[in-house]
């Protein structure tokens, strides 16, 4: 990887539901990073704005389903004259195989980035089998 | 609850923003050197006599950040990396890494020894009291 290259801007990508959500607000899809190593999947997201107690992590029926929210009151009194992007929540979730160990997940989220650990199963490991 | 009469004021305003973009030529808020659109992109505010200036650049550490102000213009430049383990598979990559240079113009002379920069949670905010000398005098009238 070039550390040299220039950052370019993308828009936000607005979540399309079928549902509606029931608080006000818009809703974003965090950028994802997703890999792989022998022992855990990982999830990267970025969620600029968000703090550890507007985050909420939930896995259901093997759907892991992050939600960010952000804390409005924050730009109460600032009066905006000139805006690039635009600010609202973040959701995004993933379908999971029944391979992770899904007592063992692990959320970290560290300057606007939430980390996910989903270790794998035991039995989705690579193990190696000895020929009798 | 004020966010109910104004469903989403960043919402309206982009809009507008978007209508007015062939407009702004005329330059109110000025073209900065590397003028709108760069990365990353920011929000300007006024508060009272004083400009804020907003950004989101999650995944950054404060030392990668470097903040300069001159006259009424912020500099804003910075390296953002990604990290992957080694020997990870790669399955989705969306994220993007890179350098960043961008200068932002705001309408006053800005005081540069009370600009303060706060980073938190990915969100760079920069508070750029404008200065004394080209604040408005008040006239008492005689």
């Amino acid at each position: 990887m070039t550390p040299a290259q220039e950052l370019a801007v993308r828009e936000k990508k607005e979540l399309a539901t079928k549902e509606e959500k029931t608080v006000p607000g818009r809703y974003y899809v965090p950028y994802a990073d997703i890999f792989e190593t022998e022992t855990a999947l990982t999830v990267v997201m970025e969620m600029p704005g968000v703090e550890k107690k507007d985050l909420d992590v939930a896995l259901e029926n093997d759907v892991l389903r992050v939600d960010g929210r952000i804390d409005f009151a924050k730009y109460e009194g600032m009066e905006p004259v000139y805006t690039e992007y635009n600010v609202g929540h973040y959701t995004r979730s993933f379908t999971l195989s029944n391979k992770i160990d899904q007592d063992g997940i692990s959320a970290q989220l560290d300057d606007g980035v939430l980390t996910l650990t989903l270790p794998k199963a035991k039995e989705a490991q690579p193990r190696r089998i000895s020929i009798g | 609850m004020t966010m109910a009469l104004f469903p989403d004021p960043f919402d309206t305003l982009l809009t507008l923003q978007q209508a007015l973009d062939s407009f702004r030529s005329s330059g109110w808020l000025g073209s900065g050197p590397s003028g709108s659109g760069g990365y990353p992109p920011v929000n300007v505010f006024r508060k009272g006599d004083d400009f804020i200036i907003i950004t989101e650049v999650p995944g950054m550490k404060k030392s990668d950040l470097e903040v300069q102000v001159k006259g009424n213009t912020v500099r804003l430049a910075g390296t953002k990396s990604v990290n992957y383990p080694e020997k990870a598979a790669l399955h989705r990559r969306e994220r993007l890494a890179g350098r960043f240079d961008r200068a932002v113009t705001v309408p006053v002379q800005i005081n540069p020894d009370g600009v303060k920069a706060e980073y938190r949670d990915g969100i760079l905010a920069l508070f750029l009291p404008r200065a004394e000398h080209d604040k408005p005098k008040s006239i008492q009238v005689a």
